[in-house]
């Protein structure tokens, strides 16, 4: 066997320059999406440090990041909270999506897209980023906020609408004749259906298929089946990602609570390579083109899901204040955005950078917004104070 | 005290309840196992202020520091309060006639009145049991009324 050192140190290289980047965004409890993007940039053709050898694992990593990005989301799903968001969050997540589709495909109208393009870049206007917003939340401890509820609601539902539009979109873009994509598309949503159902009777026996009291052993059991899952959808042209998130769907109760922790460690890396995949395959000189386009889109929709937010905080009854944490949170775009662009986005030329910049401007435009209306994270109470520490009475 | 629960989609739990002092205090349980303690403040209800932070193991330690030992002081302060009202301990006889059946069977509270509000088994307290809870040898039943009822329920599980 030979050892790759090239590959080896370009790869070492590329992590060890994620992680200072990581820290330098955690710090102001930023995402580091937008930096990984940037050194994507920095690495790929016509950047500063081009790496050669690291190509092919990128592109491979890549792949495998988009599956287990797919497959942890479709983990964290849960009917019972599906079923509460449906029961109050209806109109908020019609709201949501009348606000934050149309902007994006009124923007690919214009820019004289075809109709896949037009409803990609409304998917990609329309979905927040749920890894962004979640670490959010938690990072400015607003996880016991009033408001909160209603965002991580509004957050399910698009996932939800995200299990029915990637199929839709994947057989779109694979192209064929009309009565071929609509077969897809039935076969797709089909496909979605049954998992769920799946996984809402059965879903403790397909756990107990797979589970098994070792880490390791469960590792490799849920990759396995994941993979041959992605490829299966891919073979039939339903988009590897859709195969992933089926497979976590039907994963329930105490096997998805393992297979989350267990999966999110890999996921953290592989999605980090996804993202410079992403800006590597993006030519900075198309980006600066479309970047007064993106910014206006990124104006435009950042009121929009600010609206979204405020409207569904409102129905829960939260206070002004509230509201205007809620929709600032929902504002930043992220990872779907760019999994939309990397199911597509080899056949649009405008559409890759487009929303990559777009991505770069919300997923900083996003928490920085929120922070500030929000007021800066209060110290914890100070818990030395003998005073609180006698007994009342 | 009323202690309402809101769910949080892909995080976990939320608690909230009232003190003595009037102040909004919310638990947040989230799925890993951590916990975060909040208090609402009065310019902005909505906002959580947060208190403390606690991990799986720590909740733990805090759990059992408020819930067990508190258990049979809570009991005695509840009887002193209310006249007529007494406390009293009944063991489960591993081979008794309800050793290995539900709560529920005895009928405890239909016969005599009395509640079975805990069951002590070894270390471990099971407050408000419900009827399907299983009796094991050993246990022993935490029951509350007067004392006619009490010795009613010592003579149903007897036998």
């Amino acid at each position: 066997m030979r050892t790759p050192v090239a590959l080896l140190l370009e790869l070492g290289v590329i992590l060890a320059a994620l992680s200072m980047l990581g820290t330098l965004a955690r710090r102001y409890t930023l995402s580091p999406i937008p930096l990984y993007l940037l050194t994507g940039l920095a690495v790929g053709e016509g950047g500063i440090a081009p790496v050669p050898a690291a190509g092919a694992f990128v592109e491979t990593g890549a792949a495998i990041g988009v599956i287990l990005l797919l497959l942890v989301l479709g983990l964290e799903f849960s009917l019972p909270e599906f079923a509460a968001g449906m029961r109050r969050h209806v109109p908020s997540a019609l709201v949501d999506l009348l606000l934050n589709a149309a902007p994006g495909a009124v923007a690919g109208w214009l820019l004289g897209m075809d109709g896949i393009g037009i409803l990609a870049l409304a998917g990609a206007t329309y979905i927040s980023s749920s890894g962004i917003v979640a670490r959010l939340l938690s990072d400015l401890h607003r996880l016991g906020n009033r408001e909160t509820p209603s965002v991580l609601s509004v957050l399910v539902l698009e996932d939800c609408a995200m299990a029915l539009y990637l199929p839709v979109l994947a057989v779109l873009a694979s192209g064929g004749a009309w009565w071929q994509a609509a077969l897809g598309v039935l076969a797709a949503a089909g496909a979605v259906l049954v998992a769920f159902t799946l996984s809402y009777r059965w879903g403790h026996h397909l756990g107990r298929l797979v589970a098994h009291p070792d880490a390791e052993q469960l590792l490799l059991r849920v990759l396995g089946l994941t993979l041959i899952v992605a490829a299966l959808a891919e073979l039939v042209h339903a988009s590897a990602a859709v195969g992933a998130f089926l497979v976590g769907l039907t994963l329930t109760g105490e096997t998805a609570t393992r297979t989350r922790a267990l999966f999110s460690p890999l996921r953290d890396l592989f999605a980090a390579v996804f993202f410079l995949a992403i800006g590597l395959s993006v030519d900075p000189g198309d980006l600066v083109a479309v970047l007064p386009a993106a910014l206006a889109l990124a104006a435009v929709t950042l009121v929009t899901k600010v609206v979204t937010g405020w409207y569904a905080a409102s129905r829960d009854g939260v206070g002004r204040r509230g509201r205007r944490r809620a929709g600032t949170a929902l504002v930043a775009r992220g990872e779907f955005s760019l999994v939309i662009v990397g199911l597509v986005g080899t056949m649009h030329d405008t559409l890759g950078p487009l929303v990559t910049a777009y991505v770069f401007v919300l997923a900083i435009a996003g928490p920085l917004l929120t922070r500030l209306v929000g007021g800066p994270p209060r110290p914890s109470r100070q818990v030395a104070d003998p005073r609180n520490g006698l007994p009342q009475g | 005290m009323d202690v309402t629960e809101v769910l949080l989609p892909g995080v976990g739990l939320r608690y909230e309840f009232t003190n003595h002092r009037g102040e909004r205090v919310g638990v947040v349980a989230r799925r890993t196992g951590d916990f975060e303690l909040v208090v609402y403040g009065s310019e902005d209800p909505d906002e959580g202020r947060p208190l403390i932070e606690l991990n799986n193991e720590e909740a733990d330690a805090v759990a059992e520091i408020l819930g067990a030992p508190r258990i049979a002081e809570r009991f005695a302060d509840l009887t002193k309060e209310v006249p007529g009202l007494a406390s009293g301990q009944v063991e489960v006889r591993a081979g008794s006639a309800f050793d290995g059946r539900p709560l529920g069977d005895t009928r405890a509270r239909t016969r005599t009145g009395a509640s079975i509000v805990a069951v002590v088994r070894g270390d471990e307290v099971i407050a408000s049991p419900t009827p399907q809870e299983l009796l094991l040898g050993g246990d022993v039943l935490v029951v509350i009324g007067t004392h006619e009822g009490i010795g009613g329920v010592e003579q149903i599980i007897r036998g």
